[in-house]
């Protein structure tokens, strides 16, 4: 039973494929089952919690670091399925299919997180990529532009492009240590006499996760995919994938390469890069999701930020951040997807008076954003500063200053849908109504946000000595 | 941590940092304005009541950090919660928890709408403030000084006047961009000092370059918060657009904030770069002096009149700290208090004139003390504090400033004089205009004199001005310990200096 929440996931996937069948599917029964399976995933995620084993000849490890990010994986589910319950922004028709492909797509994650052999890790990545490039499409067609269909296909051509680096950095690792579990990789590696060739595949792998990732050069699909895909998926794109392309880097960046200063300067030029793009471009932005598809990137170039030191304390600090983020990722999307009558996009107008209009989601929005910002007592804030110390320790002065002058830039924006939300009066727009379990659900991201971002000693304690046995 | 004089017992810091916090909390869950008004009357009555204990348990003989409480926090990075108060916070922190009550006084009527959340923010305003001033880690330091921005943007920018968007995000950016470097000043000095306790930072042998970037950094995130000239252009939105009781706390206690950093942080952690980029800041502060002044007296709007007038009182501030001097920082720690006395009074005064005008126009409150008497006997008396008149609070703040900057450098002092002129000009503008106007005043006969509520409001800051006007002695007893031990590890270091450049040579 190591692998509980994965099988549970699978049975979810099927019984939603079982209610698609009938001849009129229910869209109100995919969504109570999607709940159950949702719900059963996060519980059996934390009851699995203390689990080790090692399945399939060792390509499937279930230990305390893939157990921590299943963890988090569940809970964001179910976050995600009680926010984006409604579905404004697809058929109800086609709900069934949508509810399957996102189980598939979170089974997919589940399993990469714990594979640790080339083809396993593969396999999984793949599973969890084209279940969502099929998420994306699915938003009905409202507005005739058939702006979903292009970010589908940006979405997946993308995609297609960075696996195949991926897949050829792989087949570089193994032409040069003739196996495919990382374990040995490691260790054949560890001997020395290394060729500038591991360099660039360890870079080509690392691109694939990159691409998940959303960082520079890598992130081109990102602020199409977000405004083309329906609310709900944007928020999912956002969020889930994330903690699989952080744990997979990590485990990545454990490889010795021998070239390491090389490594890292390239990183911090990435990360500054992420940072500069995705904020200097969002200053401009009208339409929320857009907006935050930039500011994903920024926080992208953070996350690489903390990888940067190379270091179980960087790697701890990294796992927190990417939590957080996702905690506040998910608070702006919850108001997204709520502020949104028929599943639309949102602009920054929309959001006008909607302090008026609803005041817990303009606060769960404000708290949202504000993390995001780095403002404390925000986990945003422990995040930053933890990051900046771990990379400050490491002597990247600039790289540092650099990145804290961003985090200065990116206020603005994040302010200016703040500033909408309780300043700007509301006109003709009507008053949001939602859902007592959704405010709820706001209710506790908030608590989260706050708790992680003041408390977060033993968070990253536990993620520190999780990827200290990594090694 | 021999620095540190650890309060057993009951932890009456701890206890007035988060006894707001907890009022705010209660109030997300009873709604009900009155409730709201009264409920955060009392807490803040109380916090103030509990304050005034500290200055029973303070040894004013002593330099060290007193009701000090520490515990670890984030052991990892080492951060620990560690709060205390020396000297140099003690007036401070009275100076936020008294005036506190009269906020929420004075906004009794002027918020009329979302009570509730007015309140909350309130609260919390307060927790962060007093924060700011008691806390002995950096680490806990920062997160206080931004957290503080949410309340006071929400502040202005809910319960603002007109141009409340402009004025709200003005006040945020400017004084976010300027603190992201101290975060990273901050995170230096712990990765050369092992800790974020703020004592061992300070008087470490950094290398001159070092000093001179954190110096920079911190200058920078304090001298917007002060503000000082160059980058004083947030300060008059803010004040113009905050509601009466943002305008008091932004006045009273936020520009302080600055100030209290400079004194707490830049003279300690890096004396030479002080020392080295002292000259210059005295430049700047004589700078804002007189801007602040010929501006002021070119303003028709009453809130910005006395926003200017702040750019030019702490100009004064500034001035005392950076001619380290004993009597020059004496003098500056008082003309802080002085300025929250005096300044918050006026900005209370204009916003019971907006209550009644919904003007805050010079010329629209021509001619009232014809008929509202009590009300410009307040307003004479806190508008001649504000310029110095003998017998007032900041005359006294402003003769050991001046008195000091004499010291250092007579053309200095000189430089400054026309500040103090420039001072009495504008104020004794507006204080004619507002008595007597001209001929042709608007009809004022509807105005009502001051409410019991109001004059209950004034009077205390009345108490004060002429208290530390005319007996300053039991104030300066509270900082003088903490200043001149500052001032004569000052000498020691530049002592120590000058014997390892002999040595080096």
């Amino acid at each position: 039973m190591v692998i509980l929440p994965e099988l549970v996931l699978a049975a979810g996937a099927l019984a939603i494929f079982l209610v698609s069948l009938s001849k009129t599917p229910s869209a109100q029964m995919a969504k109570a089952v999607a709940m159950v399976f949702g719900f059963a995933t996060c519980v059996a995620a934390l009851f699995a919690f203390q689990s080790q084993g090692s399945l399939f000849y060792g390509a499937y490890v279930v230990d305390q670091y893939s157990q921590l990010f299943k963890a988090l994986i569940g809970s964001s589910l179910v976050l995600l399925l009680v926010f984006g319950q409604n579905l404004k922004g697809i058929d109800p028709d086609i709900r069934p299919e949508y509810y399957l492909f996102l189980l598939l797509s979170v089974l997919g994650l589940m399993m990469l997180v714990s594979s640790v052999e080339l083809i396993a890790i593969f396999i999984s990545l793949e599973l969890s990529s084209f279940a969502l490039y099929l998420l994306v499409p699915m938003r009905d067609d409202r507005t005739g532009s058939r702006a979903q269909m292009e970010a589908g296909m940006k979405y997946m051509l993308f995609g297609v492009m960075a696996t195949g680096f991926m897949l050829y950095g792989m087949s570089l690792l193994f032409g040069l240590t003739g196996t495919t579990y990382l374990k040995d990789i490691i260790a054949f590696l560890a001997k020395g006499g290394l060729q500038p060739t591991v360099t660039v595949a360890v870079l080509l792998v690392l691109a694939g996760f990159f691409y998940k990732l959303a960082a520079f050069p890598l992130h081109f699909w990102v602020p199409d995919v977000y405004q083309g895909a329906s609310n709900e998926t944007a928020g999912f794109i956002a969020t889930l994938p994330k903690f699989g392309a952080v744990a997979l880097l990590i485990r990545f960046l454990t490889v010795p390469t021998g070239h390491t200063e090389f490594l890292i300067e390239l990183m911090a030029i990435l990360a500054l890069c992420s940072m500069f793009y995705g904020n200097l471009s969002a200053l401009m932005q009208k339409d929320v999701k857009r907006m935050l598809g930039f500011s994903g990137i920024a926080h992208a170039g953070f996350i690489i930020l903390g990888l940067l030191a190379l270091d179980r304390d960087g790697y701890g600090v990294a796992i927190y951040y990417i939590a957080g983020y996702v905690l506040m990722n998910l608070a702006c999307f919850l108001v997204i997807s709520n502020v949104s009558k028929e599943g639309e996009n949102v602009t920054i107008e929309d959001c006008n008076g909607l302090y008026k209009r609803q005041p817990v989601l303009a606060f769960v929005l404000a708290v949202g954003l504000f993390g995001l910002a780095g403002i404390p007592p925000f986990v945003g804030f422990m995040g930053k500063f933890m990051i900046l110390t771990s990379a400050l320790r490491a002597d990247h002065v600039l790289v540092v200053c650099l990145a804290a002058i961003n985090t200065a830039i990116a206020l603005y924006y994040y302010l200016s849908v703040v500033k909408a939300a309780y300043t700007a009066e509301p006109g003709e727009r009507p008053q949001v109504d939602v859902h007592p379990a959704i405010q709820l659900t706001g209710v506790v991201l908030v608590l989260a946000i706050i708790l992680l971002g003041a408390l977060p000693a033993r968070f990253i304690d536990f993620a520190s000595t999780v990827v200290q046995n990594l090694y | 941590m021999d620095l540190l004089l650890i309060k057993e017992g009951f932890p009456l810091l701890s206890f007035l940092i988060f006894l707001p916090l907890v009022g705010a909390l209660v109030l997300l869950f009873c709604h009900g304005e009155t409730f709201a008004r009264l409920w955060t009357l009392v807490i803040t009555s109380l916090t103030a009541i509990c304050s005034l204990s500290l200055l029973s348990g303070f040894d004013p003989a002593s330099s060290k950090y007193q009701f000090a409480e520490a515990y670890t926090w984030i052991p990892r990075l080492n951060i620990n919660y560690i709060v205390g108060m020396d000297g140099i916070s003690i007036l401070l922190v009275l100076l936020t928890t008294l005036i506190m009550p009269f906020c929420v006084l004075a906004s009794w009527k002027y918020i009329q709408q979302r009570v509730t959340p007015f309140m909350f923010c309130l609260l919390t305003m307060e927790t962060a403030m007093i924060g700011v001033f008691v806390a002995l880690d950096f680490a806990l330091f920062y997160i206080f000084w931004e957290f503080m921005l949410i309340p006071m943007y929400l502040l202005i920018a809910v319960w603002g006047g007109p141009r409340k968007a402009y004025a709200s995000i003005k006040f945020f950016l400017y004084t976010l961009a300027g603190s992201v470097l101290l975060l990273v000043a901050i995170i230096a000095l712990y990765l050369k000092s092992g800790s974020f306790f703020i004592p061992e930072m300070m008087w470490q042998p950094y290398s001159l370059v070092f000093q001179v970037l954190v110096f920079l950094a911190f200058f920078l995130a304090f001298a917007i918060k002060v503000p000082m000239f160059p980058f004083h252009t947030w300060l008059p939105a803010a004040h113009v657009e905050a509601p009466t009781a943002g305008s008091v706390i932004l006045a009273s206690v936020l520009l302080k904030m600055g100030t209290y950093g400079m004194l707490r942080f830049c003279l300690p952690i890096t004396p030479d770069a002080t020392m080295l980029l002292a000259q210059p800041i005295l430049w700047l502060s004589i700078a804002g002096i007189l801007y602040g002044g010929f501006t002021a007296l070119a303003q028709q709007d009453m809130k910005k009149l006395i926003a200017y007038s702040s750019v030019g009182h702490m100009g004064f501030v500034t001035l005392g700290l950076f001619i380290l001097n004993t009597r020059g920082i004496e003098g500056a720690m008082l003309q802080m208090i002085n300025h929250g006395v005096t300044t918050g009074a006026l900005f209370l005064c204009v916003g019971m004139i907006y209550e009644r005008t919904h003007s805050r126009e010079l010329a629209l409150a021509t001619g009232v003390g014809k008929y509202m008497p009590w009300f410009v006997t307040f307003l004479a008396f806190f508008s001649l504090s504000s310029f110095g008149f003998p017998g007032t609070n900041s005359f006294i703040g402003e003769f050991l400033v001046l008195a000091g900057t004499f010291e250092h450098n007579t053309f200095l002092a000189l430089a400054a004089i026309p500040g103090a002129v420039l001072a009495a000009a504008y104020m004794l503008r507006m204080l004619q205009k507002v008595v007597w106007g001209g001929t042709a005043n608007p009809d004022q006969s509807y105005l009502k004199d001051l409410g019991v509520r109001e004059i209950v409001v004034l009077a205390p800051f009345l108490l004060f001005v002429f208290w530390i006007g005319l007996g300053p002695q039991p104030f300066l007893d509270l900082i003088h310990t903490s200043v001149s031990t500052l001032i004569d590890q000052l000498h020691h270091w530049q002592q120590q200096q000058q014997v390892a450049a002999v040595l080096w040579y």
